[in-house]
């Protein structure tokens, strides 16, 4: 889940004039290792609305054939916006402690 | 001839000093002279009295610094003597032409000038109203000046000026032949 | 040389004669005296379909220069010109042009800065960016202006760094002299099509320009960038030649006069060059081996090849036209002190400091630096530095 390490190039490889080539870089870039709480979906309430899809500021919201099936963790920072603009009566997403979550993961 | 003459144009803002400045640099490049003209930059204001220079030369020009000690002196608006020195600078053998009606021999003895610098006048004003049809100075006080100081050929002159004004006025034939007569003009009436 | 090749123009005319000529793709500028002209000029070329340039007015220097960096990574050959205040407003932005690499070219009319306010020439402001990162060339007159324009254009898109050619405000700007120009053909084969290996609107080959560089990234791209400075050395020279060959005017990093077999030599750059060489012909006629060095390039600083033209001298003096703020010696002399020690040539060395706020500097004032040399080679003692045309 975390970045990978990469080598670092010294100043003779590495692209002159700040500058990253090639596009998409930022996939190799992994921000959910900032997350302090985790969003977890529950299928029985979901509607797929896609209101969080709309609302998530880093498209983490995976979608699959037009129902939500849950989030990119690699890139979900844990903002909670999923939860808070989730129209469902009780809601269908909830957030947890990470810390928590990882902890029930490794049991 | 010097090898380079050194000239002080003086007016009011508005009034074409720096043009005039330009113009002769541009006539004396046409006559395949090393040139540069510059005017001096102070407040400016419509009226205020202000100065341009020209160094004309038969060599390449490599000096940059301010004009002090002209060899020529042209004054377009005679009303500047009362509170421009003028002759500041003006070498021994000096030349200075003044746009006014009055004779050298007057202007002489309002300025106080008693030593060997050279004095001409030429009514410029009404010499430019007539053929121009406006107060413009500048082009008839080149004429003059190259009557007295007899540094381009006058008709080779005469002639790349015509040809300059003719890719800039076209349209108005009349402007190049009123400014041409001008020149003419001033080159035959001025006074020593 | 055909005749219709020989122009009577001033300073900022040569320069934006020489911006028609190249035909850049986009000029973004702001007016401020006393390089208003150069834009102002440009932008009537555009106005009358002259060029293809798209101009960009803006409400200020820092965004003249922000939208040159955007055109220059979108992969377009952009210039820009300004003055004192203006340049200093842009400071920001060219440490971002110079660290993204991008060739932009910049027309700066030496101007001083404020305050107190003026707008007569001196260094002040080229000094003031002079580590910016941008190749810094001065021009002593117009012709030099319009020389080193075209130079420049292909100088940054070889060394991929920026440029800024800078002429004396008023003294060249506003002044009008003689001066002989390329066909236009000529410069548009001499400065080619620009052809980036990287830029924005390449939509095959997507980038990010500007990314952000903690402490594990900025030193690299930073020793890159001093690098390419160095590198930018033989383009520099090699551009001089072949512009050389092209307009039988070649250009190095300095121009000697009659320096060779001089027992004494000013350092001079600008307009004040050329009076200079007045000077020293005026001396050489009365059998005194003066002589001149006028760096022209100021950044990268050449100091191997200025320590070598100066080695023969047994006194110098350094005329500085901006002070260093240091209580110490002006810019340009502490740089040549530098070079001379590294080359262990330890000689008489004296620093003028004159003309600062457009303050004329006249041929008695330079006889008597050179009177000064001449003593000192004597073994008279003289002062380190000496303020020179101001009132005590």
């Amino acid at each position: 889940m975390a970045t990978k390490k990469i080598e670092k190039p010294g100043w003779k490889t590495l692209p002159e004039g700040d500058l990253i080539i090639g596009g998409g870089t930022a996939k190799d870039f992994h921000t959910g290792g900032w997350r302090s709480m985790r969003p977890i979906h529950i299928p029985e309430k979901c509607v797929s609305c896609m209101t969080c899809w709309a609302y998530c500021p880093d498209s983490a919201v995976l979608v699959k054939d037009g129902k939500v099936v849950g989030f990119n963790l690699d890139f979900c920072k844990g903002c909670g916006i999923c939860a808070y603009e989730c129209p469902v009566k009780g809601k269908a997403i909830k957030m947890v402690s990470e810390k928590e979550a990882k902890a029930q993961e490794k049991k | 001839m010097k090898e380079m003459t050194e000239i002080r144009w003086h007016g009011r803002g508005g009034q074409g000093a720096k043009t005039a400045a330009l113009l002769l640099a541009d006539a004396a490049l046409g006559s395949g002279k090393y040139v540069q003209a510059f005017p001096e930059y102070g407040p400016e204001r419509m009226g205020a009295p202000v100065a341009s220079f020209d160094r004309i030369s038969s060599k390449p020009i490599l000096l940059h610094s301010a004009v002090t000690n002209p060899d020529v002196v042209l004054v377009l608006d005679p009303t500047l003597i009362e509170s421009v020195d003028i002759t500041e600078g003006v070498l021994d053998d000096g030349i200075v032409i003044i746009n006014t009606e009055k004779s050298p021999a007057d202007i002489r003895k309002e300025l106080n000038i008693t030593g060997k610098i050279k004095v001409y006048t030429v009514d410029a004003s009404k010499i430019s109203k007539e053929t121009i049809g406006r107060d413009i100075p500048n082009t008839p006080l080149l004429g003059a000046l190259l009557k007295v100081t007899g540094m381009l050929d006058f008709k080779e002159t005469i002639e790349d000026t015509r040809k300059k004004l003719e890719k800039k006025f076209k349209s108005k034939p009349e402007v190049i032949d009123g400014n041409i007569k001008a020149i003419e003009r001033a080159y035959n009436e001025v006074k020593s | 040389m055909a005749k219709s090749n020989i122009l009577a123009r001033t300073g900022n005319e040569a320069m934006a004669e020489a911006m028609r000529q190249i035909n850049p793709d986009v000029v973004a500028a702001y007016p401020i005296t006393p390089a208003t002209e150069i834009v102002q000029i440009f932008a009537s070329y555009v106005a009358d379909g002259l060029v293809d340039t798209e101009f960009v007015p803006v409400e200020s220097e820092h965004s003249a220069m922000s939208a040159c960096i955007g055109s220059a990574a979108a992969g377009g050959r952009t210039m820009t010109g300004t003055s004192s205040q203006g340049l200093a407003l842009m400071a920001e932005m060219l440490y971002i042009a110079a660290g993204l690499r991008l060739p932009i070219v910049l027309a700066d009319v030496n101007r001083a800065l404020s305050s107190p306010i003026n707008i007569h020439c001196d260094h002040s402001d080229t000094m003031m960016v002079k580590e910016a990162g941008w190749i810094q060339i001065f021009s002593e007159n117009a012709q030099e202006a319009y020389d080193n324009m075209v130079q420049a254009v292909k100088i940054a898109e070889k060394a991929r760094i920026p440029v800024v050619v800078t002429t004396d405000g008023f003294i060249i700007s506003h002044g009008m002299e003689r001066i002989e120009i390329l066909d236009d053909k000529d410069v548009k084969d001499f400065v080619g099509q620009y052809k980036p290996e990287n830029y924005l609107l390449n939509l095959d080959k997507p980038i990010t320009v500007g990314a952000l560089d903690f402490t594990d990234y900025y030193f690299e791209h930073k020793r890159q960038q001093i690098e390419a400075i160095k590198d930018s050395m033989p383009v520099i020279l090699d551009v001089g030649k072949e512009f050389g060959n092209k307009s039988g005017r070649s250009y190095g990093f300095f121009e000697k006069y009659k320096l060779d077999d001089a027992d004494c030599a000013i350092v001079v750059m600008g307009s004040t060059a050329g009076t200079t060489k007045v000077v020293v012909d005026n001396l050489r006629a009365k059998g005194l081996k003066v002589g001149l060095l006028k760096p022209r390039v100021f950044r990268p600083f050449p100091k191997a090849e200025l320590a070598d033209a100066l080695k023969n001298l047994k006194a110098i003096a350094v005329m500085d036209r901006s002070d260093s703020g240091n209580a110490q010696e002006g810019p340009l002399c502490l740089e040549i002190k530098a070079a001379l020690y590294d080359a262990n040539l330890s000689k008489a060395l004296l620093n003028y400091i004159y003309g600062l706020g457009g303050r004329d500097i006249k041929i008695e004032e330079i006889e008597k630096i050179y009177t000064d040399l001449g003593e000192a080679i004597k073994g008279s003692k003289k002062p380190k530095i000496t303020y020179i045309g101001v009132r005590e």
